[in-house]
């Protein structure tokens, strides 16, 4: 599975309860949607950092890097890069 | 204030404060008599502006006989604080009780969760060491995020992130004290029949700057409209004593001492009130960064904090959920 396939499915059943995809786009904002807050965003920091040996540096808590799954997945490769 | 001046504090929390005074008062014998059927007002005292104004507010409008003062200090409070909630208490002629809550606190796990945190975070936190946390981010344009501020026993600062369950258990365990305080506010209440009031300014409440069913938990909240700028001019205008009205805004909960723009609004109450302001008041973001020394990229992300922090804390003030009828 793709990391912005993980990503999708973690947030969808963590801050959706479903596992049905068509319910969030991968260039959705979270902000927008007012789906992740700022303590929802330290749970997927943690998701990312447990489940893709990644580091997020306090900098980097931005919604340019953050805001929407294919953001976070194109982060993540940035930073294995 | 007309756009073509600038932002100005003295002009935008103007007020007839003598009049205000009266029409607080109206209010809250109104709710006693007709609303909340009470015959008196509860007030926990701090020591902090907020809590002495709505404590003078309440004498005003029901007279010192009918205010019952609690001072609920815990391990951490500044004795400070206790002293300035003393003086106030005297000076309104108002019966005061002093409860330590800490034993409660240590019951409840309290200090032990929080010490728990605190060692994970930083592994030689023990006997000696200081605490609080820091808000960062938000007016940076990053996400609002707390650091854990450990000073050891050299007084050497440590600062780490805390990650997502250390934030949430040492906010969690933070939280019993602004609950029970609240626990022994209702007890009064209820024993003497009188209704609790709440504190908050409306920095504090529109920002939601206090814990659900802790100091967020009252009948009446009798500055809850006022900005903060304005509860210490009123604190002058009731000619309150001068260590009160000279009070440095501190949350008193941490075992290091901490302002509240740093736990929390990220920038000093006077400059949070003009902006919260000129937010309500649809004034441009560059208008508001002339009058704070900032740019105008900078103000917008003030305004765009003020907006988080209204969305993440609106389910603090709101009554529960209910489902809908079938």
């Amino acid at each position: 599975m793709s990391a912005a396939e993980q990503v999708r499915q973690y947030i969808l059943e963590n801050f959706l309860f479903s596992t049905d995809t068509s319910l969030l786009g991968l260039d959705e904002s979270f902000l927008e949607r007012g789906l992740i807050d700022s303590t929802g965003m330290l749970e997927v920091i943690l998701f990312l950092e447990e489940n893709f040996g990644v580091k997020v540096g306090d900098n980097e808590m931005v919604p340019e890097n953050l805001d929407s799954v294919n953001r976070i997945a194109a982060f993540i490769e940035r930073k294995k890069a | 204030m007309t756009k073509s001046q600038p932002l100005s504090a003295e002009r935008a929390f103007a007020l007839d404060y003598a009049a205000e005074i009266e029409r607080i008062g109206g209010a809250l014998r109104q709710a006693l008599s007709t609303e909340l059927n009470r015959r008196g007002l509860v007030v926990a005292i701090s020591g902090g502006i907020d809590s002495s104004v709505s404590a003078a507010l309440a004498v005003r409008a029901v007279g010192p006989k009918r205010v019952y003062g609690l001072l609920l200090p815990e391990r951490v409070s500044s004795p400070a604080s206790t002293h300035r909630g003393r003086l106030l208490a005297g000076h309104l002629g108002i019966e005061c009780e002093v409860f330590d809550i800490a034993p409660a606190l240590e019951a409840l796990g309290c200090y032990a969760r929080i010490e728990e945190v605190c060692k994970a975070v930083h592994p030689g936190y023990g006997a000696g060491w200081k605490n609080k946390i820091v808000l960062e981010g938000g007016l940076e344009g990053r996400y609002n995020h707390f650091k854990l501020v450990a000073q050891d026993p050299t007084g050497k600062i440590h600062e780490a992130r805390l990650e997502y369950r250390q934030y949430l258990m040492i906010v969690a365990a933070t939280n019993f004290k602004q609950r029970v305080r609240k626990t022994m506010e209702y007890f009064h209440a209820d024993r003497l029949n009188y209704a609790v009031v709440g504190t908050p300014n409306r920095l504090e409440y529109d920002q939601g700057f206090f814990v659900k069913n802790g100091d967020g938990s009252a009948d009446v909240k009798p500055i809850a409209h006022l900005y903060k700028s304005q509860v210490y001019a009123m604190a002058r205008h009731m000619l309150l004593p001068d260590e009160i009205c000279n009070a440095v805004p501190t949350t008193d909960t941490y075992s290091l001492a901490q302002g509240q723009d740093e736990f929390y609004f990220g920038l000093p109450y006077a400059q949070m009130d003009l902006a919260l302001w000129a937010y309500e008041h649809d004034e441009p973001a560059a208008r508001l960064g002339e009058a704070l020394g900032i740019s105008a990229d900078a103000a917008q992300a003030v305004y765009a904090d003020i907006e988080a922090k209204r969305r993440a804390t609106r389910y603090l003030a709101a009554a529960p959920i209910r489902m809908p009828p079938s």
